[in-house]
Order: structure tokens, then sequence, then C-alpha cells
């Protein structure tokens, strides 16, 4: 097992290194610059203006150079510094961290949890209305695009109900402490974690669904039952546990992606992570920032998989033994 | 007489209006920021968001009010010598940066001619004018300059010369100083904390050298990325401000027909931004000066104002925006003409060939006001490709042009020297910047009477030398004038004295109160 994720450690290491490079170049690729941004922004700009920023931000040495310096300080776990926000990318990052990944993992937690409990539940009664009914509404949330079902949570809850704030992570200038700013940000955080769960809620569902109806038609199945197992037994025992590995699956692609944020939701609900430091930096050609936010969600997604490969030889013993 | 009766009679009316709205002490406004400010450091920054939250901390010379005359900031009084070469400012005596040192003209001078020319490239230009700037005393600036400088007195707004601490910034890597996450100014109110992604608090300066003022407590600027969520911000009641640009302009009057809802369209008129299609003056179909008159006829600007932009604003009529000085009526006029445009294209020989058409990124009104450009293009038998791109890429296009038609708006700066000469004269050709001459038009002319413009000291000789300009450029059409943007600040309307100033809520919370 140890010889196996070493193995798998050192893998990983070339692959990130690969993925920033190739990161790297595709942004320089991206029309426009750090420099040329900031010099449109103000409104004015002379080839002296120009010549600082690029000096200042290193754009003025060859492409390789800019890499080679780059990757020297990733390798430090230095992601360098945005000038666009005067501050270090790592802090802006370990910043917006929090937001993120709480909004995240409310909404990985809300779908997982009842994504599974709704697909083990229409499995079992699969062809009554029950069924069909979690079914048709899985298909509504799951065809539903994110930034509409936002906007339309919006209008409801917030503008024609008034129950629950439309945006932001806590009530601005509200001065809650202790209990009272937790239940505030609780109070922020239902509509975007909702409308973010609700569609990996219904990819749960119809997955969980699936393979729960596939798993109950094979041959051990048979013989639980011809064993005279209560239907709760196999039900949980044998089919739940087997049907649970390609869920396991997208559980992990899911995790790895829980830092990156979510771009949308987070734009939409004015939610201050990563999503939205990403998308920003975007727009600014805000290099720095843009490579450590890839850098990171590309180490996370790397780190879930590994994980996932562990759970699975946990939960399969099949694949310990290959 | 019957008349001046009643207009006095008016006058009463407001006199006693006033009298009585006596302005109230505390409270804190709530507004948007979009997009978020890059910096707070206004002396290193210079772009929209950053003036209008630093233009309440960071304070210049001079003030401006609708007709672009000065008035009072730091400095209380202030003198122009006859040859128009001396200009003397006489400083308020008990000023006090938000750290609690004394400022003195020791920082203007420093700000003026250390800091600032090596980090405002606009500011840099005009100071090209200028000889010597010293203070013979403490409160006493004085600029002398190589030659008169028409608009030298429009360039102390705080965008502009941004007064910065002395104390805080001489020796040091101005670029990479601590302070500018702290910024230190002298204005009514001071920066408390930044909250990147949420918001930003600034609090009311209790030492501030204007008694009685600023009247708020604090000011929360909200940081919203959806256009759409700011319109419901407003809507909740979470933000009581939208500063022009905030909301999409579809949304305007449904927000500004609300309960306790106002609008204005002033507070722009410094700035003076004019919108434009930039027209390749160097290549393809925009090379033929018949082309760029058919484009100016095929377009229909009456209803972009009405349709797209809420009836606010105006037609452009010249190059010059008529809040800016020197601006004439007594030009060639472009109505809403097909036939002619179509005539225009028909004797120069148009043979089809497609242009290209780049929309500004900036939301859905410029990418729907491109359609509509578009169609306007098409109905005359213009071929219309549209290319889609963000704003990096945007001002790559632009800079290197790589483009046929191009939308852009510019600000105007109060003054043709400082905001309109730039885009026409051929000394400004150079790939780079999307804010030189970008088009690529040559006229020695041109150059000659903006050159001589600039200097001239009587305002009749400017005004003589501008119409002559304006009256070349409405004929050769190096670029198609779209409208004057009127920009609505959409606010609750107890929020009183909020745009008193050319300069609008870039330094409008100074006087500002809410009425309970």
């Amino acid at each position: 097992m140890l010889r196996f994720i070493a193995l798998r450690l050192v893998k990983a290491a070339v692959i990130l290194i690969a993925i920033v490079t190739l990161n790297f170049f595709l942004i320089h690729a991206a029309p426009g610059d750090p420099a040329a941004v900031m010099a449109g922004e103000a409104g004015a700009a002379d080839q002296i203006f120009l010549d600082q920023l690029k000096e200042q931000f290193g754009l003025d040495k060859p492409l390789l150079t800019q890499l080679g310096i780059y990757l020297g300080g990733v390798v430090q776990l230095d992601l360098g510094f945005s000038y666009r926000q005067q501050m270090p990318v790592a802090d802006l990052i370990l910043d917006r961290l929090p937001a993120t990944l709480l909004l995240t993992i409310t909404a990985f937690v809300i779908s997982l949890v009842f994504g599974v409990l709704a697909g083990v539940l229409a499995s079992a009664r699969v062809g009554k209305w029950s069924d069909t009914i979690i079914s048709t509404i899985a298909l509504l949330f799951y065809a539903t695009p994110l930034y509409w079902a936002a906007l339309m949570a919006v209008l409801l809850f917030s503008v024609e109900l008034n129950w629950l704030p439309g945006f932001g992570y806590e009530t601005v200038g509200g001065g809650y402490t202790g209990f009272a700013r937790a239940l505030d940000i609780g109070e922020h955080l239902i509509l975007p974690a909702l409308t973010l769960g609700l569609f990996f809620m219904a990819v749960y569902m119809r997955m969980t669904r699936a393979s729960m109806l596939e798993v109950s038609t094979l041959d051990f199945v048979k013989t639980a039952r011809a064993k005279g197992l209560k239907p709760g037994i196999i039900q949980w025992r044998h089919i739940f546990r087997n049907a649970m590995l390609p869920v396991l699956t997208l559980a992990g692609l899911q995790a790895g992606q829980l830092v990156g944020g979510a771009v949308l939701t987070e734009t939409v609900f004015a939610w201050p992570g990563i999503g939205r430091l990403m998308f920003d930096a975007l727009a600014q050609r805000d290099y720095n920032v843009l490579l450590g936010v890839f850098f990171v969600s590309a180490a996370m997604v790397l780190l879930f998989n590994l994980i996932t490969d562990i759970l699975y030889r946990v939960v399969d013993p099949r694949i310990r033994a290959s | 007489m019957l008349k001046r009766l009643t207009s006095l009679a008016a006058t009463l009316i407001v006199a006693t209006g006033t009298a009585y709205a006596a302005p109230v002490d505390g409270g804190r406004a709530d507004v948007v920021i979009q997009p978020e400010p890059p910096s707070l450091m206004l002396g290193l920054v210079q772009n929209g968001p950053t003036q209008m939250v630093a233009g309440n901390i960071y304070e210049s010379l001079l003030r401006y009010d609708e007709d672009l005359e000065p008035m009072p900031q730091l400095a209380k009084s202030w003198e122009i010598s006859d040859d128009g070469l001396t200009y003397t400012f006489h400083l308020y005596d008990n000023v006090k940066w938000h750290d609690g040192e004394p400022f003195s003209s020791a920082d203007v001078v420093f700000s003026a001619d250390v800091f600032l020319r090596k980090t405002h490239a606009r500011l840099r230009t005009s100071l090209e004018h200028v000889e010597s700037i010293t203070a013979p005393d403490a409160n006493t600036v004085v600029f002398k300059l190589k030659e008169p400088f028409g608009p030298f007195i429009g360039i102390f707004e705080g965008g502009t010369m941004p007064i910065v601490p002395k104390h805080i910034y001489e020796g040091t890597d101005y670029k990479t100083n601590p302070a500018n996450n702290h910024p230190i100014g002298t204005g009514p109110f001071k920066f408390v904390e930044w909250v990147k992604g949420s918001h930003i608090l600034l609090k009311k300066n209790e030492d501030y050298y204007i008694k009685g003022l600023p009247h708020l407590d604090e000011i929360y600027w909200h940081i919203i990325p959806d256009a759409a969520s700011r319109a419901v911000a407003y809507e909740t009641g979470v933000v009581d401000i939208l500063p022009g640009g905030s909301v999409e302009n579809f949304d305007v009057s449904r927000l500004a027909n609300l309960d306790n809802s106002c609008i204005t369209d002033k507070g722009w008129e410094f700035i003076g931004p004019l919108s434009w299609l930039w027209l390749n003056n160097r290549e393809g179909p925009t090379a033929d000066v018949r082309f760029r008159q058919a484009v100016m006829y095929a377009m229909d600007r009456e209803f972009a104002k009405n349709a797209l932009w809420n009836g606010l604003g105006a037609v452009a009529q010249s190059p010059v925006s008529s809040s800016t000085r020197f601006y004439t009526n007594d030009v060639t006029h472009y109505d809403y003409n097909p036939e002619k445009a179509k005539e225009l294209l028909k004797e120069m020989g148009y043979d089809g060939t497609p242009v290209r058409l780049l929309p500004l990124p900036y939301g859905e009104t410029w990418q729907r006001w491109a359609e509509a450009i578009k169609q306007n293009l098409e109905e005359v038998g213009i071929n219309v490709e549209m290319v889609a791109t963000d704003v990096a890429g945007w001002n790559q296009k632009i800079s290197e042009w790589d483009y046929d038609l191009a939308f852009t708006y510019l600000y105007q700066y109060g003054d043709p020297a400082l905001g309109v000469a730039r885009t026409y004269i051929s000394s400004n050709i150079a790939k780079g910047s999307p804010w030189n001459n970008v088009e690529g038009y040559k006229n020695p002319k041109i150059d000659e009477i903006f050159e001589k413009a600039a200097v001239a000291v009587t305002k009749e000789e400017r005004q003589k030398l501008y119409t002559e300009a304006q009256q070349i450029l409405t004929k050769d059409v190096p670029v198609a004038w779209l409208l004057e943007l009127g920009f609505p600040t959409i606010y609750r309307c107890n929020v009183k004295d909020l745009v008193t100033t050319a300069i609008g809520v870039n330094d409008g919370f100074r006087d500002a109160y809410i009425e309970k």
C-alpha cells in the first residue's frame, strides 16, 4: 500500500508540473497582458507607463525565462505576487479559501447525502409513483442552468418574499459577532449552497438509482434473496455497498474541485470565494493569480483522485487483490 | 416685469426651501462599486472605480462646478498672473493627513513634481508645460509655466492631481509602499477596511479642515460582480446609491420608478464621456472619407439614445462634448439619413467588402448597441462582421490597429487640449495604446490648430481655433461620433447634495447627507 501511494505521489508531481507549464503557455497565448489592462483602466497610457508596468511584472523578459522563474517559485511553494492586488498570490487564495470551502462543502454534503438517499429510495420503489416524482424532480434540477436557477431563487426568496438575503457572505456593517455572526452567515449561505447543491444532488440521485438497479439484478443478490435474507439487509449491505463505487468516483472528482470554487454561483451571489477571484483574474489577465488558482485546483484534484483510489481498495477487496 | 417677478418669486421659494433643509449629521451610505478597484492609491491608479472611492480619501487643490469653474478644495484661493504664466495657490492652513501629520505646501510640490511625474501618464503630459513648482511658504504653492497653457487651471482635480503624503512616500518604492494598502489622504473620509470581494469601508474624518463637514458617519462600498444582483441590492434596500454604470441600462427606468427613488445624469461634466466608433483611416473601405461620412448618415443615433440609454445624454454633434469648453454647434451635422449614406457609398464605388466591428465588452448595453449599428449599416448595404472579444483582447486589438470599426468612449477632462486633441493629432499615432490617435488620421492643419490653441492666451483666441478644428474634423469624419453618454446615478431621494460638482459622486460625499 505504501509503495502504491509513493508511486502515485511521484506521478502526481510530474503531472502537476506539466499542468502548470501548459497553463502558463495557454494563459500567455490569450490576447492582452496585465500591463495593457491596467494601463487601459487608467484611461491614459504612454510608452513610459507601459514599460514601467511591464518591467515591474517581469513581462519584459523572454517567455521561457518567465516560465523558469515561475516554476522555480512553485517548487518552493511560492506562487508569486499579484501586482494588481498588491498581495502575494498565496495570501489572496488563503483569504478566499474559507468562503469557498464553506459554500462548496455545504453544497457537497447536501447533494451527496440527499442525492444518495433519494436514489436508494427511488430504486427501492422503481416504477411506482414515488420513483416517478423523485426522478422527475431530479431531471428538473439536472436540466436547469445554474445561473438561471440562482437568479430565480433570488427573485423569489429575496425580492418577492424577503425571506433570505440575495447576495454576499454576511451583512456588511452588521457588526455581528460569535453565534449571531454564524447565524448571519448561515442565512446568506442557504441560497447559494442550495443552488449549487441541487444540480449535484440530481446527478448523485440518478447515478445511485441506476447503479442500485444494475447491481440488484446480479447473481449474488439472487443468492442472498434465496438464502432468505431480509430485504433491508440485502438493500443496504449487499446492493448499496456495491452500487456505491461509481458514486464514489464522482464524489472524488467533485471533492477535488471544491477548492476551485464555483464561478457562476459565486458571481451571481457576490460570494467572495476563489471562483470569483479566478474569474476577475482572467478578465484582468492577472497571470500569477490565475496560475496560482489553477495550481491549487490541480493539486487538489490529484490529491482527491489518490484518496478515491485508496477508498476503492477499502470498499472493494477485488481491486486490492488485483 | 411680470416675468422678472415670477423668477424672483421662484428664487425666494428656493431660498426659503434651502434655509429650512439644514443638513443632518450622521448615518451611513451604502453604495455600489463596480468593478472592484485594483487599488485605492489614487496617485498610482486612476481608473473609474478607484477615483470613485478614493476621491473621498485623497484631494487635490481644486474642485469644479457644473460649468467647470474652479472651486476651492485644498486651495482656499488662487491667482493667475496676467501673462498666464504664474499660478499661485493659497492653501488651507489647518489641514492634517489622516495619520495626524500636518499637511503643507511641501506635500503639493512633492506630489506634482516628484511622485505623479513618475506614476501619472496623463498628468505628465500636462506638466511638460511647467517650468517650476515651488513652495515659498508652508501654505503657498507657485506653478511657473514655460508658455501659457490654456487648460492649466483644469488639471487640479482629484483624479488628475491627487495630493499624496510626502512623509510616507518620499524615498520609497512607490509601487510597493505598504501604505498603498491603507491609503492616507486629507479628504473628508478615512480608509478603514477593504474586505476583498465584499466591501470597502470609509469613516468620517473628524479632523476635516472644513468645520461641519462631512455629514455622513460611514460609507460602505459594496462589491457585487453581477449587474442583476446589483439591481436586486438596490431593490431590497441593501444599497441606497447606484453610481453611473452600476446596472444595465434596461434596468434603469424600472429602478428609478421605485418609491423614494431619484435619478440624475449630472456630475459627469468634467469627465465628459463621449462615445464613438474608431474608423481605421489607414486601409479598407474606412480609409475613404465618403465611406466614413456614409457611416455617420447610416446610424440612427437618436434611436440608440432613446432605446438603449433611456433618453439620457445627447447625440454627439462634434468631437468636443457640449459640456466641454469651446464646444461649437456650427459644424457639419449628420442626421439619420440612410438615402444619403447609400448615395455616398455608390459614389465611392463600395464593392461590399466586409468590415469588422468590435463592440465594447462592457456588458449588455454595448452589445445591443453594436447589434443596432450593425443593422443600421447593413440597411445601407455595408457588410458587417462582428468580432467578439473580452476587455484585454479589445485593448490589444485596438492598440495594434487590428479592426475596421470599433466602439469606444473617452473622457474629455473639460478642455479640448486635455481630452480631444490626443485623438486627432498625428504626433499621437503610435501602436501600443488604445487611447491615442488609434484611427491613424493625419492632417497638418489640425496638428497646427491644436498646437496653437493649447498655448493661446485669451479665451476668444482659443474659441476661434477650436471652432475651426471642429469644423474640419466633422467634414473629415476621422471617427464616427455617437453619443455624449449620460450615466445615471440612481439614489434614494432622501440622500441630499450627493452630486454637487462636475466630478459627481467621485467627490460628492463630502457634502452629502441623509434627510431623516
